[in-house]
């Protein structure tokens, strides 16, 4: 049915890399960032020789991110480490304007997160999002609802 | 708050940038993980950038600047594993040979080659084509009767054309029975450099 060997993977890092570190950057932060995106494409490599390649091979690799991501959160949940905050702007200056919204996205429930990540930052449909995060269409419309509902109370 | 502000937070650009970094933690990873298949990289050449693919079973390809890379890598993932990631470390050992090939300090290659990319016939005609010595050249119709098919010098010539690891498999010390290069995958101003870095004497008198 039209499904073949997946293209040679420098490409397929090409194509997608830039989509799955913004999703991530949101998803789990810009801290966290490199090593969930290090995470995400040395799981799919792992995969890849048994991957068919069915046209949509972004959502696949957006599956494995979000999952990672959600793993993130657990297993940071279950060993809550003292980190230092690394500022990811430089020192001097202002309060950044969006870093009530970066606070409050960071604040969010994992699959709240990744769902309103997904909506409104890589535009996917419901239906999309609904496979990749493994779950009904009804529960990622409730998950974006939710998270949207939490964020626009917290940054007015 | 607005999805724009959300779009704002996490630009594009930036990600993209910071995708580029990160995926060097990918590759280097990949790497210590034993999960390349096929390890791609490039050589600086007199001839031009090479371009080329080892797997665990050895050299597989050596391309050209100007043969097409995409379609190349096509080739590794349908025929070899799709499992295609850049690894400098995994390249190393060809790069340095190379390096001594073309700075004169180097006369045999001395790499185990991934014969995947041939079919058996390329394979035999590359065997016996790999008995001619550095400085020395043969002929199609010395090859073809040496692997026991004197009519077969056409056939030779496009098994040859169709070499995957040239410079390593010396198909260019294969010419014309009337001493002619007659012809070069790669181009005949590359045959002719690289007959001439070997210093065949009979081949460019004066």
């Amino acid at each position: 049915m039209g499904t073949r060997t997946p293209p040679p993977f420098e490409r397929f890092l090409d194509e997608n890399g830039a989509m799955v570190m913004r999703f991530l950057v949101a998803a789990v932060g810009p801290e966290q960032a490199d090593d969930a995106y290090q995470e995400t494409f040395l799981s799919a490599l792992r995969a890849y020789p048994r991957v068919r390649d069915d046209g949509r091979l972004d959502r696949w690799i957006l599956r494995i991110a979000s999952r990672t991501a959600i793993d993130h959160h657990r297993a940071r949940a279950r060993r809550p480490e003292p980190r230092a905050t690394v500022p990811d702007r430089p020192l001097a200056g202002p309060e950044p304007p969006d870093g009530a919204l970066r606070a409050a996205v960071a604040a969010l429930p994992p699959k709240q997160r990744a769902a309103v990540a997904l909506r409104h930052l890589l535009d996917r449909p419901y239906p999309e999002i609904a496979q990749i995060l493994g779950c009904s269409e009804e529960a990622a419309r409730a998950n974006v609802r939710a998270g949207l509902a939490t964020l626009r109370e917290r940054v007015s | 708050m607005n999805s724009t502000d959300l779009r704002t937070m996490v630009s594009a650009a930036d990600a993209r940038a910071r995708a580029r970094a990160a995926d060097e933690l990918v590759r280097a990873a990949a790497d210590r993980d034993g999960l390349i298949d096929v390890a791609i990289g490039t050589v600086a050449s007199p001839i031009g950038e090479l371009f080329v693919a080892v797997s665990p079973k050895g050299l597989a390809c050596i391309g050209f600047d100007d043969q097409d890379r995409a379609s190349l890598e096509d080739r590794f993932a349908g025929a070899l594993s799709p499992r295609v990631v850049a690894s400098a470390r995994a390249t190393d050992d060809v790069r340095r040979q190379l390096d001594e090939y073309f700075g004169g300090a180097r006369r045999r290659f001395e790499l185990t080659v991934d014969h995947r990319l041939m079919s058996p016939f390329v394979r035999k005609v590359m065997a016996q084509t790999a008995r001619v010595p550095y400085g020395e050249v043969s002929t199609y119709g010395a090859v073809a009767t040496g692997i026991h098919h004197p009519d077969a010098a056409r056939a030779v010539g496009a098994a040859l054309g169709s070499n995957p690891i040239p410079i390593v498999l010396p198909c260019h010390r294969i010419i014309g029975a009337s001493g002619g290069l007659t012809g070069y995958a790669g181009g005949l101003h590359r045959k002719e450099f690289l007959l001439r870095l070997e210093g065949d004497p009979t081949l460019f008198p004066g």
